[in-house]
């Protein structure tokens, strides 16, 4: 059995306690989108502002979750904000390839740099807290692909 | 522990309780979502399947006939088992959901129009919601909610009137997550004096008391056999006999038809009416083991086996976390069972079920399939522990260290 430091390293505890970008933005011009976990019953809601020049000017997440699903949307978040849509998109797929969970489009993308985000990739030895960590990624995904249709 | 139960031999009748992960014993408390498995269901449906076994029914031939009396045993040990008058009252499903969903899209269909008030509880797990909004959305029935007292029994004083005009009243004889244990005579009673009737939905209630639908005065009673130390994939309905016999049939297919024309079907007699296709016939089998398992045991020695561990319980873990732990359901014994939900510290159930996983302590974290419930107690999950015939004081102080783990990695 894989251990608990694997899961729980010291980054990921601190982002638990102190969640970074927190909290929610005007809807419109924000978009938010809402995700669940049906497994476990946890929500959270994904504010993006998106700027005229398609850069993530803000996003801010909001909810309750456990320590894996909010320390990887408090990282997320740091990983995205002030970064091209584009970009975005890239860190979105390389996270989601290192949860075991590739994506086609992700053949072109060529090396990232996935930062503090390495610290979770410990959660793959934990399968069933994969739909943990990846919660907060797909519900900015959503809300990449609404301020897309919207813009 | 009393001296007519002892738990050390029926631990030994487990096999799987003498695996070990990692050099560790395993922790069991997620009975209330499945129980385990003793060595005399699982040899039972080997011996069946290796002796017996053919399809029922059907054939002439003497494994057919075998099969058939054992699969018609089990459902006669199922009627003594909950005191039902007649064998063929008793009808298996896949699980307590399919019997939930056969209650609801059947009688609900034949009985319920435009307005019509069925009455369920805030504690209901969602097999007993979601069939009822399914008829909602179809035929806009009116659902009206049973709330809860503080602690986590359902709240009686205005039952009267979301009564009033209702023509169902559906609610669980135990609660999956508080554990609280209802009144269910008192309920039914309700029910039929409003005119309504009642819908018992007892997963978490037979595994563990002496039931007996006739001094309940249910109308319709559900239960699984994978609670109850039998397999998964057969679940039972049982109903008054003539309210079955007016029901329309649930399934089409085979086994429940009397005569199948090109313009038509006419139905079986009960229980086949309500028995498309080939059923869970090993089951079945393995479902009688388990009765006649339990019935060794004798349901009053298992009440009370549990009354004295979930005393315990709630006992050991009070005293080692005070305030840092939070028991969710009644404190009185009378009126729960050995389910524990609870809340430790800020440590999310999530987190804390990963932690205990490290010790083999197995709890269930999570909604429990009871979102409006988890709505009610304000949180989106809780860890629940629960006990069954084969706990001890073991596992209480197993659990009780593995929480202690807990608080360390997360230092709250």
């Amino acid at each position: 059995m894989p251990g608990l430091e694997d899961l729980y390293r010291e980054i990921i505890l601190d982002h638990y306690r102190t969640p970074r970008n927190r909290g929610q933005l005007e809807t419109p011009p924000a978009v938010v989108a809402e995700g669940h976990n049906p497994l476990c019953g946890d929500e959270i809601q994904v504010y993006l502002l998106v700027d005229d020049e398609g850069m993530i000017a803000d996003v801010k997440v909001s909810g309750q979750g456990c320590s894996i699903s909010q320390s990887s949307a408090s990282m997320m978040t740091q990983a995205v904000k002030g970064k091209p849509a584009a970009e975005a998109r890239r860190i979105v797929r390389a996270f989601k390839a290192m949860m075991s969970l590739p994506d086609e489009d992700a053949a072109d993308d060529g090396p990232v740099n996935l930062g503090d985000l390495e610290a979770l990739q410990g959660v793959v030895k934990f399968p069933v807290r994969i739909k943990c960590a990846t919660l907060a990624w797909n519900t900015f995904t959503q809300c990449l692909d609404h301020s897309v249709s919207s813009a | 522990m009393s001296a007519m139960f002892d738990v050390a031999r029926v631990q030994a009748d487990f096999p799987i309780l003498s695996r070990h992960l990692n050099g560790r014993r395993l922790v069991y408390l997620d009975s209330a979502n499945s129980s385990q498995k003793p060595r005399q269901v699982i040899d039972a449906m080997s011996r069946f399947m290796e002796y017996s076994y053919s399809p029922i029914n059907r054939s002439a031939y003497q494994l057919a006939v075998e099969s058939t009396d054992a699969f018609e045993g089990a459902r006669g040990k199922v009627r003594a088992f909950i005191n039902a008058r007649r064998d063929h009252e008793v009808i298996f499903t896949k699980n307590a959901t399919e019997a939930l969903n056969l209650v609801a899209h059947s009688w609900g269909r034949a009985n319920l129009a435009a307005g019509d008030v069925v009455v369920l509880t805030h504690m209901e797990h969602h097999a007993n919601i979601v069939p009822w909004h399914m008829l909602a959305a179809e035929r806009g029935i009116v659902l009206r909610w049973v709330e809860l007292t503080a602690d986590g029994q359902l709240d009686l004083h205005n039952l009267g009137s979301l009564l009033d005009g209702a023509k169902a009243f559906a609610f669980s004889a135990m609660s999956n997550v508080l554990g609280t244990i209802n009144p269910v005579r008192h309920l039914t009673d309700a029910a039929h004096a409003a005119g309504a009737i009642a819908i018992v939905d007892a997963c978490q209630f037979v595994p563990h008391n002496i039931t007996d639908v006739q001094a309940m005065e249910a109308d319709f009673l559900v239960f699984s056999s994978h609670k109850l130390c039998g397999p998964s994939g057969i679940g039972v309905l049982w109903g008054r006999e003539d309210l079955l016999d007016a029901m329309p049939p649930f399934l089409g297919g085979g086994n429940m038809i009397a005569d199948v024309r090109l313009d038509g079907f006419s139905c079986a007699e009960l229980p086949a009416k309500f028995e498309a296709g080939t059923p869970p016939i090993t089951e079945a089998v393995g479902l009688g083991a388990a009765i006649d398992y339990l019935n060794c045991l004798g349901m009053a020695n298992v009440r009370r086996h549990e009354m004295e561990i979930v005393d315990k319980a709630i006992t050991t873990l009070n005293s080692r976390f005070g305030d840092d732990i939070t028991i969710h359901g009644p404190t009185n014994l009378e009126v729960r069972g050995a389910t524990l939900s609870f809340a430790f510290r800020d440590i999310h159930p999530h987190d804390l079920s990963q932690v205990l996983d490290q010790a083999n302590v197995c709890v269930r974290a999570g909604h429990h399939c009871a979102k409006p419930l988890m709505r009610v107690l304000g949180a989106s999950a809780t860890a629940r522990a629960s006990f069954y015939i084969y706990n001890d004081e073991r596992d209480i102080d197993a659990l009780a260290d593995a929480l202690e783990g807990a608080s360390d990695i997360f230092s709250i």
